[in-house]
């Protein structure tokens, strides 16, 4: 008989990340990395403007209290704690395993030291800025 | 069978006959069930009863060959571990493993997969050769736990339909074979590791993998492949460094 054998069907990728709640919430941490970004970008202005003298400095953080600025970090702040706890759930994925007392260290475990450290320096920075303000 | 069937699902099926479509289809069939039926029987009872034609992969039907998975609802599963019960009233829809190509039907193509497992020389290489009458390798209960869970992969290849990166990508290494390169390269008998740190240091070995996660949600043997990638992508490092600091060092020693 004579078989001719036909080339496999590939299936196309297009809308891959809309298929399942999974890669939704994958493609929301990647995106919210820009948030991150931007904030960066927001800081080194603030350099560059330390760098160019006071009336710089001053008006750079005249625009910090802007209410479009202000608006801008509320939705970077929570752009930033969905990037913080998807980033923290996929953690314990990054790291060897970790034995403590004879125990294999549990994903929770780790994800909740993330946490800890994440609030930690929070606090930490909150405190500074509390005490360079007074 | 146990019980009289008196239930019915609607089951469809995703079609590719290359002889006859260009593009898969879908096709619609009502098939009786009782509460102990897998969807692998439900398929073979389509096969049986309904249309020959229909073709799909299976070996074990209890979740130890890896040969029977497939989409269900979308999600990457063994057909032979899933319930029909699970999926009442239905429709129940079933296609073949995502980002695979497809052969026909529901059967795709393991070639590729094949040839990557190949490549990572998934045996254990001795450190050094041994003769019958010195025994057998012996290794601590410690030593085990390293590998155990990533020597669990049944090459299902559930979790290369669960990778995005790999649908997009079909170079790259993948999930699963990477997870067992790491599965003999953490074995203390092993001493194989710089002739397998090639395929992982690789733009498609560890590299490629951007840590979606998926995988290891969906393997049905709990190996975690997710894990054995991104632990890796640290050793990977760890050995250019070695070599870019110190040219003269071996590849990929052990750690
Ligand atoms: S790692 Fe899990 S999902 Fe991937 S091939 Fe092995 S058993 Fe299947
Ligand atoms: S038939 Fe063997 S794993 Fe399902």
């Amino acid at each position: 008989m004579n078989v001719k054998r036909h080339p496999p069907y590939r299936r196309p990728m297009t809308g891959w990340w809309k298929r399942d709640p999974f890669f939704m919430r994958y493609m929301l941490r990647e995106t919210t990395a820009f948030a991150v970004a931007a904030y960066a970008i927001v800081l080194c202005v603030g350099v560059v403007r330390l760098a160019q003298g006071e009336a710089a400095w001053n008006g750079w953080l005249q625009a910090l209290r802007s209410p479009l600025s202000l608006l801008l970090h509320l939705v970077l702040l929570i752009a930033f704690v969905i990037h913080a706890y998807s980033w923290f759930q996929i953690m314990p994925k990054t790291l060897p395993m970790i034995k403590m007392g004879g125990e294999q260290v549990s994903a929770g475990a780790i994800q909740r030291t993330g946490w800890s450290a994440a609030a930690i320096a929070t606090v930490l920075v909150l405190a500074l800025a509390a005490w360079w303000q007074s | 069978m146990s019980e009289t069937i008196t239930k019915s699902i609607v089951i469809e099926v995703m079609r590719y006959r290359p002889e006859q479509e260009s593009e898969p289809v879908w096709e619609r069939f009502t098939v009786p069930y009782t509460d102990d039926m897998s969807v692998l029987q439900g398929l073979q009872a389509i096969k049986d009863d309904q249309d020959g034609s229909l073709s799909f992969r299976w070996s074990c039907r209890m979740a130890i060959c890896g040969s029977c998975g497939m989409m269900i609802n979308g999600k990457p599963m063994l057909s032979c571990q899933t319930f029909l019960r699970d999926f009442a009233p239905g429709p129940i829809r079933v296609e073949a493993l995502a980002h695979l190509p497809i052969e026909r039907d529901l059967v795709v193509s393991v070639e590729p997969f094949v040839k990557k497992l190949e490549s990572v020389k998934p045996y254990i290489i001795p450190k050094e050769p041994r003769a019958l009458a010195q025994g057998e390798y012996l290794q601590t209960p410690e030593e085990l736990e390293r590998i155990e869970q990533y020597s669990s992969c049944i090459n299902c290849m559930l979790c290369y339909a669960a990778c995005p990166q790999f649908g997009i990508d079909p170079e790259f290494t993948g999930p699963g074979v990477l997870a067992l390169l790491h599965r003999y390269n953490a074995d203390s008998r092993d001493g194989g590791q710089a002739e397998r740190m090639e395929v992982l240091n690789a733009q498609d070995g560890v590299w490629s993998c951007t840590a979606v996660g998926y995988c290891s949600e969906v393997c049905p043997k709990g190996v975690d492949p997710a894990r054995a990638v991104n632990q890796n992508k640290m050793n990977s490092a760890t050995d250019y460094f070695k070599r870019f600091l110190l040219p003269g060092s071996k590849r990929g020693g052990k750690p």
